[in-house]
């Protein structure tokens, strides 16, 4: 009931700063349409390197929005009101990320096709490349987010937040993207997927602890 | 009982008492340390007979392989002052962490350079995408990344909350990490260098080696001690017993 009403109010605020969301998308449309301008369009070198490229420019969308995550919350207090509630941060930081990967990590996902037609990337790969961009997505988010919330006292915390956290999504990026090329060369990616959705589980599972240990650090550091 | 037999480690915890009994057993920690390294140098450098294929250039890896090892021990070695900290609070142990995260990358960049420099004579390239140097890459960001954090706080505790709870989070990931650099590389290009598949080493150029990896963990220890007491003086600055100790009573 709680989790829902929280679910609710994320929902609203992603909602009317619909900027923080749109702006992720909108990056990674845009970036993506760079690499044609800067490498060459020929669709013989951009074809093989097109999973790579998309992988890589969602890693970077998702990790944009992250910034934000927390920062409103945190300013205007309201951040020490959750965590001072009953329900355990720990959950509340949950819903939180599952919303944020609703509104950033899905609509990703759904483009990647489309961008992955304008790099002319092997039609066999589309559907791997939905799964692994829907789950890695979630993993970013989750990883990404404990970076965020480490940060969340700083002013100028952006900067410093992809540094921290760019290190620890080499596994999904590696294990994302080889199973995306797996399907495109024609071989069958399930195993590779299997190893993202572990992580996935992983993260998702163990990354609230850590963030809600972060939350209430920066709180009491305030 | 108990508190009496925990005493010593809790009056080491205090900086005051870690600069005071450092003092005394720092110069023989130095000196085993120079000892080591001066006797593994030149035995590795002069005395180790050469490599049948690599010739002298195979001579780096008394410096290598030692800085490699420091570079990932000291890792853990960091995120457990952290942990320590965290924990039981203690002021000495996120002094440990922030010297630790100094050294360790220093040391990861000694290993990268060397590895690069050792690379061009025997693979013909400085920079191969291999497992084990793009994992030691990315040890090396994550070092940063802690040194980063603990520094940005204006709060010299809240930086050393912050970084060691980053140091954790790192420890989870570092063997998930060096697994998947692992997979990359030997899902697509089977390895055209093995690190692993080099000739297996003779005694004579083994035990110089060993004596260089304890030299390399006695120089550790001797830096990490005087970092920390660089820290210790620096974060105290306020107290009564640095200005005693720095103004000669």
């Amino acid at each position: 009931m709680r989790l829902s009403m929280l679910a609710k109010r994320d929902f609203t605020l992603f909602w009317r700063n619909k900027s923080d969301v749109s702006n992720a998308l909108i990056f990674f449309v845009v970036a993506i349409s760079f690499f044609p301008l800067g490498v060459s369009p020929d669709a013989t070198i951009l074809g093989p390197i097109s999973v790579g490229l998309i992988w890589i420019v969602a890693l970077l969308s998702v990790q944009l929005g992250l910034d934000s995550l927390f920062r409103d919350d945190y300013e205007d207090g309201s951040l020490e009101q959750l965590a001072l509630s009953e329900t355990p941060l720990a959950l509340i930081v949950l819903v939180r990320l599952l919303v944020y990967w609703c509104c950033v990590g899905l609509p990703l996902s759904l483009l990647s096709p489309l961008l992955g037609l304008m790099l002319s990337m092997p039609s066999e790969a589309y559907g791997t490349l939905i799964v692994s961009i829907t789950l890695g997505t979630l993993y970013l988010t989750a990883v990404g987010a404990v970076g965020a919330a480490l940060t969340v006292s700083l002013k100028r915390g952006g900067m410093l937040l992809s540094l921290i956290v760019m290190p620890l999504y080499t596994p999904i990026l590696i294990f994302g993207a080889s199973s995306v090329t797996f399907a495109a060369d024609g071989m069958n990616a399930d195993g590779l997927l299997m190893v993202v959705f572990g992580l996935t589980v992983l993260s998702v599972s163990l990354a609230p602890l850590a963030i809600s240990a972060s939350l209430r650090m920066s709180l009491e550091n305030g | 009982m108990a508190k009496s037999r925990w005493e010593w480690f809790h009056q080491l915890a205090s900086p005051k008492s870690f600069y005071e009994k450092t003092t005394r057993w720092l110069p023989w920690l130095g000196f085993l340390a120079v000892t080591l390294l001066l006797v593994g140098a030149f035995w590795g450098l002069a005395v180790a007979p050469e490599d049948a294929k690599q010739g002298n250039s195979y001579r780096i890896i008394f410096i290598h392989v030692p800085a490699a090892f420091l570079a990932l021990a000291g890792y853990y070695m960091m995120a457990i002052a952290g942990a320590i900290g965290l924990i039981w609070k203690m002021k000495l142990s996120f002094i440990a962490m922030r010297s630790a995260a100094v050294i360790g990358a220093a040391l990861t960049f000694v290993s990268l350079f060397t590895g690069a420099v050792w690379g061009k004579p025997t693979w013909g390239t400085y920079w191969v995408w291999d497992a084990r140097i793009t994992s030691m890459l990315i040890l090396f960001f994550l070092y940063l990344g802690v040194i980063a954090l603990a520094d940005a706080f204006e709060r010299r505790e809240s930086g050393n909350k912050a970084a060691a709870l980053l140091a954790l989070v790192g420890t989870v990931n570092i063997p998930i990490i060096y697994k998947s650099v692992d997979w990359w590389n030997s899902l697509h290009q089977p390895a055209t260098i093995k690190l692993t598949s080099a000739p297996s080493m003779d005694m004579s150029m083994f035990v110089p080696l060993l004596v260089m990896i304890a030299g390399f963990y006695a120089f550790y220890a001797y830096v990490l001690v005087k970092h920390m007491r660089a820290q210790s003086l620096q974060s105290e600055r306020q107290k009564q017993w640095v200005k005693d100790t720095l103004l000669g009573e």
